[in-house]
């Protein structure tokens, strides 16, 4: 009982600390990554945001991260530990922290919490996403106007929402280029596996697919489609430059700095409020990164063409008419998917192959 | 659902490559497990020898100087396995895990400053004449060199074991070391080699990791293909070319998973990726049913002079 | 200078090895760290002090049970089997199908509420489920003569399958908009695995974990099995003529192995983990096999080495967030750590003899 107590009363410190701090000592910002921070992927980008956040900032902000923190009871450690050492806000960037994060930010209440990806909100626990789909359009029309064998390689990691919202936009943006365009879905069952990656895009390769789209996160399958040749690809959630200009031909970035500058900001003006942030090509969140050479200035225009009309809000990448897989409507002409739809999403548009495995 | 879509040559020729690290780092661990000594630090052994290989290839601009620091450094970490076991008489499979643990962090802190650079990779050799072959051509004669050097380490071996004294005087060790010692051999010198020799491996198994298959540095890139080297030697019951066998077979479940996804078929990944592990287990309880354990005899025991 | 064998394990080399390890650890810790450009004696402080004896003990303390639970329990188990020359590395594979089993029981009640039956059922549940995933190297080994080292290591692989099956299959959450995963058990009442006193980290499964203690502890000295046991491994010959049935010792020691494994995994799911996932095992099960060696395969010893490594996770944790230590320093220094007890573990059993002693 007494530890307990104990416990409470800390929590109670630190919140009046928190109150107290915000003239004169800096902010603590505390990240909580699920990879390595070397990982050249998610766990990079999250961490090249948390440096934009020094930067920015300056000696107004101090953050802490800890990086491989295994989903589940470490995670609840990992945030505690920050909370109890400080941390104003905290930043828990993968979907599986969502149990833990709404776990600690209970006991924590003016600590504030930021989960990525999840759905379960709380005063104190906002979350964050990013509309990556806009950017898998922009995949799509390329793809489409690339492919000389009209067969597009997509390698995915686990058959979830997000993933398959990413194959449904890139089909439908491919189909429009190119009525001819055929998918090949491969799922790899893992986010990281370098070797298990090459053989997935070797594999479709192999099958007749001259471009690869991934949605896993190392550069394997870059490596895969340079050492084919005549095959291209796309860098997922970092830019991949090094495989510029071809095979890699343009990338979506995911670009956290300008949503983690803002929530802290909000922090120091005392104006933090929980929400959910599903921000896209727009804001900034999900950049396109640069169209090479490789692709012709035709296809290029179009492409950044697209990107300006989804950034300017003009158009949705998911608009009527649509169907699903098997063939019953879905959005009717001129009608754009609603968030909650899209959120679920566990089907495929009408065009597609395959089952969604589960 | 197009199975004509795959293509049984260009299947056989990439799980070649996809089975090369594995192919390696089991090869090796077969030697030193037929000395009679278990390492269960395969992983960590390779994760250096990745990382190593990486490092050495980035700087001198040519990959095989790196598979050279690879098996250097491998076999150096090896030896600390070597040293614990043999001198001081630790527990293998302790030691072993302990191996992997010091690999695997001992790479992530080498490796930062490599992260995210591309490395010289090696190109592939296209025997003049041979290649040209169908069928068989592609299959066996447009690979990098690795790949030959994997396959004709898998015949070195099964020679030296096979025809030569060293290979006797290795078998002899594993078998019954006590009666070894007695003939005057000397066992844990020769368990020091064999262990350098699986630590060599390993890291040349991790190197074509980084320099070839994926090609690049990223911290954990091995992904538990050690383990899975591990379970070849035993699905291999100890012989070479079963050993090459087992890796083509481990490696080609997963590739050809990957090809039927592709073709458009439903494929029940998990059951199709514990298939291996079973026949393994099957394998085993055959050649053990059958009377003789397979397993070499003195496997995973300490050796000392005066017991 | 040679090794002469005691004839009987030195108590004092066997009590000072330990500390000697840590010492040298610690000692190439640091100038690990320093070469990191970390403070050295920050780091170790950080690390091997604060959770215990630090600002944020209270909470820490309890972490360090929470942690240290499933490692003890676990590694008791094992370490009956590795003193009879039985040496099951499959634990982990052992727990991932009792947290597989004893969650699918509880979650096959959801959402009837009757906890008087629902978690005892899973305990029960998880404990079968990882003594029958041990059954099968004991029996190929009693029955075959297999391999029981290789058996077990390969059943990990097929439960680490089979678990990535349930997760998006069997066991998925209905609600869990698509994720692999399965519901999260300690939002149901009648199977959580909560703290019983909060704030402590004191939950079922590390009162398993200390009744295990006891357990093993009163079996290994007082009881006939115990006695048995330490025969088979010390002197198998001896065993067979006083009519010790290696195909018992066998059964016993690693069923045993599997049902605490199979214990920790559901108290591990249903508590600290909360849920079936992809990779919710956290290679406890490889880890306990480290713990069992660090604590001399003695009940009491994996006790105080299962806190030890609990602190190393701990106070590794905190060294990253606090002083931005790299992960992979820590897992350095748990391989450092056990290392340096098997290296200094040597005087334990052996006499070192400069010169030319008699022999015996």
């Amino acid at each position: 009982m007494n530890r307990r107590t104990l416990l409470a009363g800390a929590v109670l410190a630190l919140g009046l600390a928190g109150q107290g701090m915000a003239q004169d000592e800096p902010v603590k910002a505390g990240f909580i990554f699920v990879g390595p921070i070397g990982d050249g992927g998610w766990t990079y980008e999250h961490n090249q945001a948390r440096l934009a956040v020094e930067e920015h900032f300056g000696d107004k902000v101090e953050t802490v991260f800890q990086e491989s923190v295994p989903e589940g009871a470490d995670a609840e450690r990992a945030m505690t530990q920050m909370a109890l050492g400080g941390a104003d806000i905290i930043f828990t960037t993968s979907f599986g922290y969502m149990d833990p994060t709404i776990n600690v930010a209970k006991k924590f209440p003016d600590v504030k919490f930021e989960h990525a990806t999840g759905y379960k909100q709380a005063d104190n626990v906002a979350t964050y996403s990013a509309r990556f789909y806009e950017g898998r359009a922009i995949e799509g029309l390329i793809a489409g106007k690339m492919t000389k064998t009209n067969k597009v390689g997509y390698i995915g990691s686990f058959p979830i929402p997000e993933v398959i919202r990413g194959i449904n936009s890139a089909y439908i943006h491919a189909k429009k280029a190119n009525p001819e365009v055929e998918f090949n879905v491969v799922w790899a069952y893992t986010w990281f596996d370098p070797a298990k990656e090459a053989d997935a895009a070797q594999a479709l390769i192999e099958q007749g697919a001259d471009v690869i789209i991934q949605h896993t996160d190392s550069t394997a399958p870059l490596a895969a489609a340079e050492k084919a040749g005549d095959v291209i690809g796309f860098g997922q959630a970092s830019d991949m430059a090094e495989y510029k200009p071809s095979p890699r031909v343009s990338s979506i970035i995911d670009n956290w700095a300008p949503y983690y500058i803002e929530r802290i900001q909000a922090v120091m003006d005392g104006t933090w409020e929980s929400g959910n942030t599903w921000d896209g090509i727009g804001p900034g969140m999900v950049e396109i990164g640069e169209i090479t050479e490789a692709v012709p200035a035709e296809v290029k225009e179009e492409a950044l063409a697209l990107k300006e009309s989804i950034a300017s809000g003009e158009y949705h990448p998911f608009t009527g008419p649509l169907n699903k897989q098997d063939g019953s409507a879905w959005l009717a002409e001129g009608e754009t998917a609603d968030d909650g739809t899209l959120a679920g999403m566990d089907f495929y548009v009408e065009g597609l192959t395959g089952e969604i495995p589960n | 659902m197009d199975l004509s879509a795959i293509n049984p040559i260009l299947l056989i020729a990439s799980l070649m490559v996809s089975a090369t690290p594995i192919l390696l780092a089991a090869i090796g661990e077969m030697v030193t497990e037929k000395a009679g000594v278990l390492n269960l630090g395969v992983e960590g052994m390779m994760i250096t020898g990745a990382v190593v290989g990486f490092a050495v290839g980035v700087n001198s601009g040519s990959p095989l100087l790196g598979f050279v620091g690879a098996a250097l450094a491998s076999a150096l970490l090896s030896l600390s396995f070597g040293l614990l076991t043999q001198y001081l008489l630790s527990n293998q499979v302790a030691t072993g895990l302990g191996l992997t643990l010091v690999g695997l962090g001992l790479s992530a802190l080498i490796g930062k400053p490599y992260e995210g650079i591309k490395s010289p990779t090696l190109g592939d050799i296209h025997l003049p004449l041979l290649s040209d072959i169908p069928v068989i051509g592609p299959i066996l004669f447009q690979h990098d060199i690795m790949v030959y050097l994997s396959i004709a380490l898998v015949a070195a071996v099964w020679a030296v074991l096979k025809y030569t004294r060293i290979g006797l005087v290795l078998r002899a060790v594993g078998e019954n070391h006590d009666a070894a010692h007695a003939l005057g051999y000397k066992v844990i010198r020769i368990r020091l080699l064999a262990i350098m020799f699986g630590g060599a491996c390993a890291g040349l198994g991790g190197a074509y990791l980084s320099l070839v298959r994926v090609p690049q540095w990223t911290e954990g890139m091995t992904a538990g293909a050690g383990w899975i080297a591990l379970a070849i030697v035993v699905f291999a019951s100890w012989k070479p070319w079963r050993v090459l066998v087992g890796a083509y077979l481990f490696g080609g479940v997963t590739v050809l998973q990957l090809n039927l996804q592709a073709a458009g078929l439903k494929v029940p990944v998990e059951y199709l990726s514990m298939s291996p592990y079973l026949i393994t287990i099957l394998v085993l309880v055959i050649i053990s049913a059958r009377g003789f354990h397979g397993a070499p005899a003195s496997l995973g025991r300490s050796f000392h002079a005066s017991s | 200078m040679r090794l002469e064998k005691r004839p009987q394990p030195s108590r004092l080399w066997t009590a000072v090895t330990p500390v000697l390890a840590v010492l040298l650890t610690m000692l190439v810790g640091g100038i690990m760290f320093a070469l990191l450009d970390t403070p050295p004696l920050e780091a170790i402080r950080t690390i091997f002090w604060d959770p215990v004896f630090g600002e944020f003990a209270f909470y820490y303390r309890g972490q360090l049970l929470v942690k240290a639970g499933p490692l003890i329990l676990i590694a008791i188990g094992l370490s009956l089997g590795f003193r009879a020359g039985i040496w099951n590395i499959g634990a982990e594979g052992q727990y991932i199908m009792g947290a597989i089993c004893g969650a699918a029981v509880g979650l096959a009640f959801y959402p009837m509420e009757a906890r008087w039956m629902i978690f005892p059922l899973m305990v029960l549940a998880g404990g079968l489920g990882g003594w029958a995933w041990a059954m099968i190297p004991a029996v190929l080994k009693v029955r075959f003569g297999t391999n029981e080292i290789l058996v077990s290591l390969m059943l990990v692989y097929v439960a680490e399958a089979f678990l990535a099956s349930v997760s998006q299959g069997l066991l998925k959450n209905p609600e869990g908009m698509g994720f692999p995963g399965s519901r999260n058990l300690q939002q149901y009442p009648s199977a959580a695995n909560h703290e019983l006193i909060a704030g402590t980290g004191m939950h079922w499964g590390v009162v398993a974990a200390l009744i295990a203690v006891i357990f093993a502890y009163v079996l290994l000295a007082r009881h006939l099995q115990g006695f048995n046991i330490r025969l088979t491994g010390e002197a198998p010959r001896a065993a067979r003529f006083a009519g010790v049935q290696p195909a018992r010792i066998i059964v016993f020691c690693l069923g045993t192995a599997g049902a605490l494994a199979g214990m920790a995994g559901l108290f591990e799911v249903a508590g600290p983990a909360g849920q079936i996932t992809i990779d919710f095992n956290s290679g406890y099960g490889f880890t306990a096999i480290i713990v069992a060696f660090l604590g001399r395969l003695h009940p009491v010893g994996i006790l105080l080495a299962g806190l030890l490594m609990a602190l190393t996770y701990i106070g590794g944790e905190a060294a990253q967030s606090t002083l931005g230590l790299p992960g992979a320093s820590i897992q350095l220094l748990q391989g450092m750590l056990l290392f340096f007890l098997l290296a200094t573990d040597v005087f334990t059993n052996y006499r070192i003899r400069i010169g030319q002693g008699a022999r015996a």
